[in-house]
């Protein structure tokens, strides 16, 4: 049980730089996701934590202890593949007794640590297996009862679920998020799927091109995306950007957006910028008819989903994604009016998609 | 690629297959029951073309013909301690090639790979003018020493191929459970390698146990089997030629079939 | 690449560990060919261009041109490589093919064509020529079909160009499945999709090979000329093994000269000239294979 530290760290490939002078604190016990698509830098940061590979800079503490220098088998690390890694030539017992085998614990403890694991991941009937003998479900539980099996310090996981099926990944999701609340070790997971990262993080590290974008609680990631890209990658869909510009109008604002004008409220150091504004597909009502402060817009694409229905409309040169009713399926080229949830409008520098901190709220008038 | 062929030209192809078949396995048939006659049977003409009479008779003729049996146990020696060499030599690089993508590795490969560019003579006529000086002519370590030279890149390269089938992620998983990167590859890599590596294990061998030349060149009274076979081939009898051709063809036969599965992944990107 | 190249520069305070591993690992590899190998190499252009007395001279070098044999050798050399490497290439294509169109049986015929990959020179030798010779079987056959009716004499020092065809067939038959095993693993690395397009578009059979498989066949169709033309160069103990001593080869003058002849000069002098003549001829042939398009990358 430990917290861990990233303190300036880089790595290089050749030319790549794989991770760019990342810093990162994890609390004791916390479960953080390190969230972004492939060749983002997360995997690397992953491997540096479990030494399998050499940082070319910075540093990296577990549980306060400087385990820069140390071998993998060293740091009291555990760790799941993506492809499980589980060793075909031994059968799940040993698979999962191999951590504790090179601790040299007694064959009591393993026996009872072992049977006690497997019971917590539900395999404890196929111990005297193979794993060829066993579903690619089943051997991902092996390498999950492998890695808990040693009780260490910190629980590396590499986009575990990726390998497994739409449905018994969602189930495993549960099953995982209980499984850790339950353990309690800190755990790094590193995922490509946003959708893995909100739901199960106590925080998340969204990351680009070798370093962090943002990292905060999900629902913060999620609300208060901290640039573009975030917002963009967080959240599905992806939040809208809209062309945005702020200008002065008496006491308040006007926001002059490709599709339309809004009136606001108390932005004022906004006036003058190059801006987005974003906002979430859900936050955007639907009106059929024109109204005070809408937004006009011509629905291209209507996507019935279920629960609801996410048309895409075109306001002006923006398209947007809006959440609608699940019964309302107006035409292709229909107009739509569109109302944006004040609470929800997210400003954003054009130039540098970073958000604007000040006011997160501009007020709709 | 498989071709779909037109009707009349897949049977034409099974035609064809079978004819060249037969073009490869016949002259094997013959010397198979050439060898398992007797003397006199092989004197007889027209020759028997069926195996009436088998038996042991020209294969002990040949065991027992002078200086078969040193020439054989020779043979034997040689080829284990080549073997002993060279994998003891190209394993761990073999293993380098595979797990490591290192400067140079590239450059290496390509080395290894154009030494079987080299005719056997330009290397075997110059060792046995260094063993006359070191004092190893005529011996079962300098054969070996040259056949290593020789059975090296392929040791090297198998292996390499070995290795990279199987998946690094085994040997981080042992490393973070606690094993030093030695320790990995003991306990994990090797069992899993093992089919692979004895796969090499025998190309080494019959590379040492076919070769002729730098056998002949290197040894004088302590020849290896190839070696002796071809100096008696000249003025040997009948049946001496028929069992000695089978007997230095048999292991190949054997062979052949452990190891047909490594004989095309070897190959590996030069070839695509 | 800017973006990327200005992160490089501005990562503070680089540490390059050197992973020295691997090159500990490839190193007994490379001391090992360095000694038995490229050592050996050297020595071999030393002895070639030294007399019997360890001066530097032609001498050697004139021996084994002057020498009787010699002519022979290189011409009955030369003559088996320009014979039996395009033949068995085309052969080998064919049964490339066979194997690759996975016909009922594959499996079986696969390691029947494979047999002949590891057997010696002098083991092909000694089989081929108890088919030829006198009591041989091929007479044998002959004289049940009733085509003659007393032994014809096939190996027949008069008869060059028999010894030559024996001698070529041993070796086709020995020697193909090599060129085979490569082209296999070839055309395994070329996708059926390109084929089958072809066909979608109105190709035949005989149009597919030749503008789909050949073109992307050629790397395999490189390394394999590359290896086969200068392993053909060492042929010498099948050469033996059938005619005797009415045929010679290069390798085989060679190992007279430092067997029988003790002078490991003129031995060396053959083994360089069996290099330079091997490496000329393969490289030669592999440039001429280079497409329009890799000349220009060059």
């Amino acid at each position: 049980m430990a917290g861990v530290r990233f303190d300036h760290v880089s790595k290089i490939f050749g030319k790549v730089v794989a991770t760019n002078d990342v810093s990162l604190e994890v609390d004791d016990g916390e479960f953080i996701i390190l969230l972004g698509p492939s060749g983002c830098g997360k995997t690397t940061l992953l491997r540096c934590l479990a030494g399998l590979e050499k940082v070319d800079a910075g540093r990296i503490f577990i549980g306060g202890r400087n385990v820069t220098e140390l071998p993998p088998g060293r740091r009291r690390i555990a760790m799941v593949f993506q492809s499980y890694a589980v060793f075909p030539h031994m059968t799940l017992y040993d698979n999962i007794a191999f951590g504790l085998k090179m601790q040299k614990e007694s064959k009591a403890t393993i026996k009872e640590r072992v049977e006690s694991v497997a019971a917590l991941v539900h395999i404890e009937d196929l111990l005297d297996r193979y794993p060829a003998q066993i579903s690619g479900g089943q051997r991902q539980r092996v390498a999950l009862a492998r890695a808990i099996a040693t009780k260490a310090d910190v629980l590396l996981m590499d986009e575990p679920l990726s390998n497994l099926d739409a449905l018994l990944r969602m189930e495993m999701r549960a099953e995982l998020k209980a499984l850790f609340r339950e353990l309690g070790t800190t755990t790094i997971y590193v995922t490509h799927d946003q959708v893995e990262a909100l739901s199960m993080g106590d925080r998340i590290a969204v990351m680009k091109h070798g370093v962090i974008a943002q990292v905060d609680t999900p629902l913060a990631v999620y609300d208060y995306p901290s640039d573009t890209y975030v917002g963009g990658f967080v959240g599905t869909p992806p939040m809208n950007f809209l062309v945005a510009s702020v200008e002065g109008n008496g006491a308040g604002q006007l926001a002059r957006l490709s599709g339309g004008t809004l009136r606001l409220d108390g932005s004022a150091e906004l006036v003058g910028r190059d801006l987005f504004l974003g906002i979430r597909a859900e936050s955007i009502a639907v009106e059929t008819a024109p109204g005070d402060n809408l937004i006009r817009a011509a629905v291209v694409v209507v996507e019935p989903l279920g629960s609801h229905n996410l048309l895409t409309v075109r306001a002006g040169e923006d398209m947007l994604k809006v959440a609608a009713d699940s019964h309302f399926f107006p035409n292709p080229g229909a107009d739509v009016w569109l109302r944006l949830a004040p609470g929800k409008i997210r400003w954003l520098d054009r130039e540098t998609g970073q958000a604007i901190a000040a006011t997160p709220e501009a007020a709709l008038v | 690629m498989s071709l779909r062929a037109p009707w009349i030209g897949r049977t034409l192809l099974y035609l064809l297959a079978f004819a060249m078949a037969l073009w490869v396995i016949v002259p094997v048939y013959f010397i198979a029951i050439g060898a398992f006659s007797t003397p006199d049977d092989l004197y007889k003409y027209p020759r028997e073309l069926w195996p009436h009479h088998v038996s042991t008779g020209a294969l002990s003729f040949f065991l027992h013909s002078t200086g078969t049996i040193a020439a054989l146990e020779r043979s034997v020696m040689v080829a284990a301690i080549t073997l002993a060499f060279s994998l003891a030599v190209g394993v761990p690089a073999g293993y380098a090639l595979a797990r490591f993508a290192f400067r140079g590795s590239d450059a290496f490969r390509l080395t290894i790979v154009s030494t079987r560019a080299f005719p056997i003579m330009i290397l075997a006529i110059p060792l046995s003018v260094t063993f006359i000086r070191w004092g190893i002519d005529d011996s079962l370590v300098g054969v070996a020493i040259a056949h290593t030279a020789l059975a090296l890149p392929f040791a090297v390269l198998t292996t390499s191929s070995v290795f990279a089938g199987i998946s690094d992620e085994l040997e981080e998983a042992a490393m973070t459970l606690g094993c030093s990167r030695a320790e990995a590859v003991l306990r994990v890599i090797l069992p899993l390698a093992l089919p692979g590596l004895a796969a090499a294990a025998i190309f080494v061998f019959i590379i040492s146990w076919n070769d002729v030349f730098a056998a002949s060149v290197l040894t004088l009274r302590h020849r290896t089997l190839p070696a002796q076979v071809l100096t008696a081939s000249g003025e040997a009898p009948l049946p001496y030629r028929v069992a000695g051709g089978f007997f230095l063809l048999a292991p190949s036969l054997v062979v052949i079939f452990f190891i047909r599965k490594y004989l095309f992944n070897m190959w590996g990107r030069v070839v695509k | 690449m800017t973006a990327v190249a200005e992160q490089a520069a501005a990562v503070p305070r680089l540490r390059r560990r050197w992973e020295g591993l691997p090159y500990w690992l490839i190193l007994p590899t490379l001391g090992y060919l360095a000694v038995f190998f490229a050592w050996p190499m050297v020595q071999s252009f030393r002895l070639a261009f030294q007399d019997i007395g360890g001066n530097w001279s032609f001498d050697s070098v004139e021996r084994m041109y002057h020498d009787a044999d010699f002519k022979k050798a290189l011409y009955f050399t030369l003559l088996l490589v320009l014979v039996i490497v395009p033949l068995q290439f085309v052969l080998a294509f064919v049964m490339a093919l066979i194997v690759n169109a996975r016909l009922r049986g594959g499996g079986l015929i696969l390691f029947i064509f494979i047999i002949p990959f590891a057997v010696s020179d002098l083991a092909a030798g000694l089989v081929w020529q108890q088919i030829f010779t006198d009591a041989g079987y091929l007479n044998t056959i002959l004289q049940h079909l009733g085509v003659i009716d007393q032994p014809k004499i096939w190996i027949d020092p008069r008869h060059g160009n028999w010894l030559l065809g024996e001698v070529v067939l041993a070796e086709m038959w020995r020697s193909t499945a090599f060129v085979m095993i490569i082209l296999v693993a070839g055309l395994q690395g070329i996708p059926k999709e390109f084929g089958e397009a072809a066909e979608v578009f109105g190709a035949g059979f005989l149009q597919r090979i030749r503008t789909v498989i050949l073109p992307m066949l050629k790397p395999a169709l490189q390394v394999a000329l590359l290896l086969r033309i200068i392993f053909a160069f060492e042929v010498f103990a099948s050469v033996t093994a059938i005619t005797g001593r009415a045929k010679t080869t290069l390798a085989g003058e060679a190992l007279r000269w430092q067997g029988d002849l003790l002078d490991p000069h003129v031995a060396a002098a053959y083994s360089l000239l069996i290099l330079v003549l091997s490496l000329v001829a393969a490289l030669t042939v592999v440039r001429t294979l280079r497409t329009p398009k890799e000349k220009m990358l060059r």
